[in-house]
């Protein structure tokens, strides 16, 4: 093999790591007027979720047991890739009573 | 004079319940009155504790406070504005400024631990009895509707804040 051509495949090889795993999803949770909905969510391992903030307050994504801590800005949407898979307990820091769940699969 | 200032002082025993739980339907400008008012105090305490607390959770909370009032309070205005409504001062607004300002230059006494401790319990207390108010009179009494689902999301907001001080508290013991 070429130097080059040894490269070459590297390349693509790092691209294949780089690129989403072939069922990853977007989904969508919502912060608006002091409700986190959908209250209960199922989603995979390498799935993104999108954290849209639609108050004109702060809010964070906080897990009980510690697998994340998200801050989204006022009016600001946060994305987060989940690497770990279980049910999360998830709540506000600023506003303990927006609570709700993400279920993980593997 | 005399029986007025007894009257006044009784008021501020019972604290801010009596004076928001007695007769009258408030009207929206008072409403509006009352709830940028409660925004307000809780503003000022939390300026105190940023530079008063020692503990870093007290202040992190405090500065919490801070930013989550400014930025109802802004929507208050907003709304207000756009609904043409002006806010009038009234008896509730006044007696809850007054108490505030007494439990202001107490908690301005107080230093380190001590002062921490009481910042957070008369913040439970505090958002307590706003969300007793806003229950009971605020929400009922509110006619235009903008106005209403305002404070009844400023209610969800001082509720989380008041669970927010309890874990403080809770951590501080
Ligand atoms: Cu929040």
């Amino acid at each position: 093999m070429s130097p080059g051509r040894y490269l070459a495949t590297l390349a693509l090889f790092a691209l294949g790591a780089m690129a989403v795993p072939a069922h990853a999803a977007t989904v969508q949770i919502v912060m608006e007027n002091m409700v986190i909905s959908p209250a209960e969510v199922s989603a995979k391992v390498g799935d993104t979720i999108e954290w849209v903030n639609k108050d004109v307050l702060a809010h964070t994504a906080t897990a009980k047991n510690g697998d994340f801590d998200v801050t989204i800005a006022p009016k600001k949407t946060v994305r987060s890739v989940l690497t770990k898979a279980g049910t999360v307990d998830y709540y506000c820091r600023f506003h303990p009573n927006m609570k709700a769940v993400l279920t993980i699969a593997p | 004079m005399f029986v007025r200032l007894s009257i006044a002082v009784a008021a501020l025993g019972v604290l801010t319940g009596a004076a928001l739980a007695q007769g009258a339907k408030l009207t929206d400008p008072q409403i509006a009155h009352i709830a940028y008012t409660a925004g307000v105090i809780d503003i000022n305490a939390a300026k105190q504790a940023e530079s008063k607390a020692s503990s870093k959770d007290v202040k992190a909370f405090a500065k919490d406070m801070a930013r989550d009032h400014e930025a109802v309070n802004k929507q208050a205005l907003d709304l207000v504005k756009k609904l043409k409504v002006t806010p009038e001062d009234n008896d509730t607004s006044k007696a809850l400024s007054k108490q505030a300002a007494d439990k202001l230059a107490e908690l301005g006494k107080l230093k380190g631990t001590a002062y921490d401790k009481a910042y957070i319990d008369n913040e439970v207390a505090y958002h307590k009895t706003v969300n007793t108010a806003l229950e009971t009179q605020l929400i009922p009494s509110a006619s235009n509707p903008e106005l209403k689902s305002l404070l009844q999301t400023g209610l969800k907001i001082f509720q989380g804040h008041e669970q927010h001080a309890e874990h403080v508290a809770a951590g501080m013991k």
